[in-house]
C-alpha cells in the first residue's frame, strides 16, 4: 500500500508550480484581469513548452497520455496560483470527450491539434447537471438548437464540445452559422465562461453512448474543480498564517492570540483531509470505474463546503486588509466560490450521491 | 409579557401614519441615499425634524425637535416608516456619532455651530479613527498632531473613511501626547476636509468597488481650539459614542428585508421546472434562518423593553453585532446556493440576478463581520463583559475597548 503521488507526479506538481511562480505572480494575474482576459498568453506559452496542452492526449496522438490524478496535480497548482489560463475544458474535458466518444477518424483529426494548441476547445456540459432558465440543446433538422450555459474556457475558443439534452456530445466550430457566443461575467475573473445560443448550428455528433461520455466528463470536471479549490484553499491558509505571524496588535503578533491560532488550526484541520479525498477521487476515475461517480461527488461537495469556510476564515484572519483589494486575497476567495458552484453546488451534488447509492427510495 | 404599546402610543402611531399618508409624495426615492443629500432629501429632512420624526430628542436650540427621550415612540416611528417604505431621516456618521458626542462633551459654542447644519444635511462628516496599523487595537493609532503657534500640525493616515470624498468635515483621533501611555495620548479633533495637506484616495475592496477611502494628512494645520474634550481625552470622547455605531450594524429590520428578498428569489429561481424553494434541503436552510432572524427580532424587542426599565441590555445586547452580521452573511450564502451555477454571475453579466446584489452582499457582509469590531473582538467582549471571564494573559486593557476593522 502506498497512498500518495508517485515521484513523477510529485515532479509534475513541482514543475507546474515553478513555472507558475515564474510566469504568473499575482501582479500578472492582476494585469490579465484588468485587461479583461482570463487567458494569459505568457502562461499559455510556458504550458505549451511543458506539454500541458496535450496532458490528456494519448502519446500516439502527440500528447503526454497522462491520467486524471496527473491532471488533478496540475489543477491544484492552477488554483494555488489563481492562474488565468484555460485548462479544465480545453486541455482535459475536450480531449477526454474525443477519447471516450470520438471515432478513430475524429480522434486522429482533433487530438493532435489539441495537443499542439492549434485547436482551442471550450466545453459546455452544464445542462446535464441542472437546467437553469430553461436552457437546453436539442437536435433539430440535423443541427443544434437551444442554449448551452456555462461553456468552460470560453474566451478564445474556436471549437466547442456541447452536450445536448439527451446527454449526447457534439463537436461544434465557433464560427459556424447559427452559433451566437455570449460571454458571462462571474465573480472569478481568472476563468472564462459563456453561453452559446444555437439556431440549427451544424455540428459533428460524437458517439451515441447513452450519455456515458458526458457523465464521465461531468465527473472529471467535478474532480478537477475540487483539485483547483484544494490549491486555492491551501494558498489562502498559507497567506493567513504568514499574515498572522507578521501583523501586530496589542503589542504582539496576532498569531499569538488563541482566537487567531484556532481559526488557522481549524482551517488546516478541515482542509487537510480534502487532499486525500481529491487524490482518491482522481484515482478512482482512472482505475476504479464503479466508485468514480460517487467519489467525484464527495470530492466536489466536500471541498466546496470546506473551502467556503477557508475562504471566509482566511479573509477574517487578514482583518480589514483581507477585505480590501490591496492584498489580492479576494482572487482566491472568488476562485473558490466559482469552484463550489460550477457543475453543481454541494446540495445538488450530494443529492446525486444519494441517488447513486440508492439511498433515496423514491428515486430508485 | 405584554406586547401592547398602550393607548397613548397607538394614538402616536396613528399620527405618524396620517403624516405618512399626507406627505409621502414629498419623500425622495429610497435609492437616492447618496452620502451628500440632494435638495429633495434636505427638504424632506427639514420636514421630518419639524414633525419630530428625526432628530427627535435633540434640543430645539441646536436644531432638533426637543422631545423627551421615548424609546417606544422612536421605535414606532422606525416601524411605520419601514412599513410605508418611506425613507426615514438622514442617517450618517455625523448624525449618529458626532452629534451625540458634541451633545455629551462639546462646548456650548461647538454645539451651536455644528449640530444644526449637520442634522439638516448641510454639513457632511467623515470619521477618522482606524489606521492601517491600528484596527482592533485602535488606541495604538499613530497619526500625530504636534502643537505649533496655536495650531495642531497633523501627519499620518486614516483608513475606512467611508464618506471622505463627499465630506465637508472630519472628526478625527490623533496622537497629541507622544510620551503618554497609548490611551492617554489621544485627542479628538474636528476640522474641514478641504484644508491643504489632506488627500483622499478611494479604497477598492474585494467586491470590486471602492466603498471606502484612505485619507492622508501632510502638515495639516488645525487651530488648537477645534478639539472636543481636553488634550489627551480623545479615547474617552470617542468611546462615548462607539456603541451607536455597533447598534447601526445589527438592525433586525434589515435582516427581515433580506430574508423576504431571499424568499422571493427562491420562489422565482428554477431548476428545470422545480422552484428552488421546493428543494427540501434549501427550504430547510431557509426556515432555519427565518427562525434565527425571528430570534434576533424578539431579542431586539427584549433589549428595548430592558432599556425602558433603565437596564443597559446585558448579554442580549452584547451579542447583537456578532449574531446579526453572521446571519446576514448566511442569508446571502443561501441565496448563492439556491441560484446554483447562476450564483457565480456578477456585475452586469447576462442572466445575473438582481444586478449581482447577492454576491456583493455576501462579500460586503464579510467586511461587516470584520469591521466595527471583528468577530474575535466581539467574542472577547461577550466573554469578558457578558460572562465575566478573565482577560487573556498579558492582554492590554485595550482588548475589550478595541474596535474596528483589523484583527
Amino acid at each position: 500500500m502506498d497512498f500518495g503521488l508517485s515521484s513523477e507526479q510529485e515532479m509534475l506538481g513541482e514543475t507546474v508550480r515553478r513555472c507558475l511562480a515564474e510566469t504568473c505572480p499575482l501582479d500578472h494575474v492582476r494585469f490579465c484581469v484588468d485587461a479583461g482576459s482570463a487567458v494569459s498568453d505568457r502562461v499559455m506559452a510556458a504550458f505549451h513548452e511543458i506539454g500541458l496542452t496535450g496532458l490528456m492526449v494519448p502519446e500516439a496522438h502527440g500528447g503526454l497520455g497522462m491520467t486524471m490524478l496527473d491532471a488533478a496535480v496540475v489543477a491544484e497548482q492552477l488554483g494555488r496560483a489563481v492562474a488565468p489560463v484555460p485548462f479544465l475544458g480545453r486541455s482535459v474535458l475536450a480531449p477526454l470527450a474525443l477519447m471516450l466518444a470520438g471515432s478513430p477518424a475524429q480522434q486522429a483529426d482533433w487530438l493532435p491539434r489539441i495537443a499542439s494548441g492549434a485547436a482551442r476547445f471550450g466545453v459546455a456540459i452544464a445542462g446535464i447537471v441542472e437546467e437553469r432558465d430553461g436552457a437546453s440543446v436539442r437536435i433539430e433538422d440535423g443541427g443544434l438548437t437551444g442554449t448551452a450555459l456555462f461553456a468552460l474556457d470560453f474566451e478564445g475558443a474556436d471549437h466547442f464540445i456541447v452536450a445536448d439534452a439527451s446527454g449526447r456530445l457534439h463537436l461544434l466550430a465557433a464560427a459556424t452559422t447559427g452559433v451566437e457566443p455570449i460571454a458571462l461575467q462571474t465573480i472569478d475573473a481568472t476563468r472564462s465562461v459563456g453561453e452559446l445560443r444555437l439556431t440549427g448550428a451544424a455540428a459533428e455528433p460524437l458517439a451515441d453512448d447513452g450519455g456515458l461520455a458526458t457523465r464521465r466528463l461531468r465527473d472529471a470536471g467535478r474532480i478537477l474543480l475540487a483539485a483547483d479549490s484544494l490549491g486555492a484553499g491551501e494558498a489562502m491558509i498559507e497567506q493567513a498564517v504568514a499574515y498572522a505571524a507578521e501583523r501586530e496588535q496589542f503589542g504582539r503578533v496576532i498569531g499569538s492570540f488563541q482566537a487567531v491560532k484556532h481559526m488557522c488550526a481549524e482551517m488546516a484541520a478541515r482542509h487537510e483531509p480534502c487532499r486525500a479525498l481529491v487524490w482518491y477521487a482522481a484515482h478512482a476515475f482512472d482505475v476504479l470505474p464503479d466508485e468514480a461517480a460517487l467519489t467525484a461527488c464527495f470530492a466536489k461537495s466536500h471541498t466546496g463546503e470546506v473551502h467556503r469556510f477557508v475562504a471566509r476564515t482566511a479573509t477574517e484572519v487578514h482583518g480589514g486588509m483581507g477585505f480590501t483589494d490591496l492584498l489580492g486575497l479576494h482572487f482566491w476567495f472568488k476562485r473558490i466560490g466559482f469552484d463550489r458552484q460550477l457543475l453543481g453546488g454541494p446540495e445538488r451534488v450530494r443529492a446525486e450521491a444519494a441517488q447513486l447509492q440508492g439511498l433515496n427510495a423514491a428515486t430508485r | 409579557m405584554n406586547l401592547e404599546y398602550g393607548p397613548e402610543y397607538e394614538r402616536f402611531r396613528d399620527e405618524v401614519r396620517d403624516f405618512l399618508a399626507g406627505n409621502r409624495h414629498r419623500a425622495p426615492h429610497a435609492s437616492q441615499r447618496a452620502a451628500r443629500p440632494d435638495a429633495a432629501a434636505v427638504a424632506w429632512q427639514k420636514l421630518l425634524i419639524e414633525h419630530g420624526y428625526t432628530a427627535r430628542t435633540i434640543p430645539g436650540e441646536y436644531g432638533g425637535y426637543g422631545a423627551e427621550p421615548d424609546i417606544l415612540k422612536a421605535r414606532i416611528i422606525a416601524e411605520e416608516f419601514a412599513r410605508a417604505g418611506v425613507p426615514a431621516g438622514l442617517s450618517n456618521q455625523g448624525i449618529s456619532m458626532l452629534v451625540p458626542t458634541l451633545l455629551e462633551l462639546g462646548t456650548e459654542e461647538q454645539k451651536r455651530r455644528w449640530i444644526e447644519p449637520t442634522l439638516r444635511g448641510e454639513i457632511v462628516w467623515c470619521q477618522g479613527y482606524s489606521e492601517p496599523g491600528a484596527g482592533s487595537d485602535l488606541a495604538s493609532l499613530r497619526t500625530s498632531a504636534r502643537e505649533e503657534d496655536g495650531h495642531f500640525v497633523i501627519n499620518g493616515q486614516k483608513i475606512w473613511t467611508s464618506t471622505a470624498r463627499q465630506a465637508d468635515m472630519i472628526f478625527c483621533l490623533v496622537r497629541t501626547e507622544a510620551e503618554a501611555p497609548k490611551h492617554a495620548g489621544i485627542s479628538y479633533l474636528i476640522f474641514p476636509m478641504d484644508l491643504p495637506g489632506i488627500e483622499v484616495r478611494p479604497l477598492k475592496t474585494m467586491t470590486g468597488r471602492a466603498e471606502f477611502n484612505e485619507t492622508f494628512f501632510t502638515d495639516v494645520r488645525v487651530p488648537v481650539d477645534q478639539i472636543v474634550g481636553q488634550r489627551g481625552q480623545g479615547w474617552f470622547v470617542a468611546n462615548a459614542t462607539l456603541g451607536h455605531e455597533r447598534g447601526m450594524l445589527g438592525d433586525p429590520d434589515a435582516l427581515e428585508n433580506r430574508l423576504l428578498a431571499l424568499i422571493r428569489l427562491m420562489r422565482d429561481e428554477r431548476v428545470g421546472s422545480a422552484r428552488a424553494i421546493d428543494d427540501p434541503v434549501l427550504r430547510d436552510r431557509l426556515v432555519a434562518l427565518q427562525a434565527e432572524v425571528a430570534a434576533m427580532k424578539y431579542n431586539g424587542m427584549r433589549v428595548l423593553s430592558n432599556q425602558l426599565k433603565g437596564d443597559a441590555g446585558g448579554m442580549a445586547k452584547l451579542i447583537v453585532k456578532l449574531q446579526s452580521c453572521e446571519l446576514a452573511h448566511q442569508i446571502s450564502a443561501l441565496a448563492i446556493d439556491a441560484m446554483g451555477e447562476m450564483g457565480i454571475l456578477y456585475s452586469d453579466s447576462p442572466r445575473v440576478r438582481e444586478g449581482g446584489t447577492w454576491q456583493w452582499n455576501y462579500m460586503f457582509q464579510l467586511g461587516l463581520i470584520i469591521g466595527g469590531g471583528t468577530a474575535q473582538i466581539q467574542k472577547n467582549i461577550i466573554a469578558e463583559r457578558g460572562l465575566d471571564m478573565p482577560r487573556e494573559p498579558r492582554l492590554a486593557l485595550a482588548s475589550a475597548e478595541g474596535r474596528k476593522d483589523v484583527a
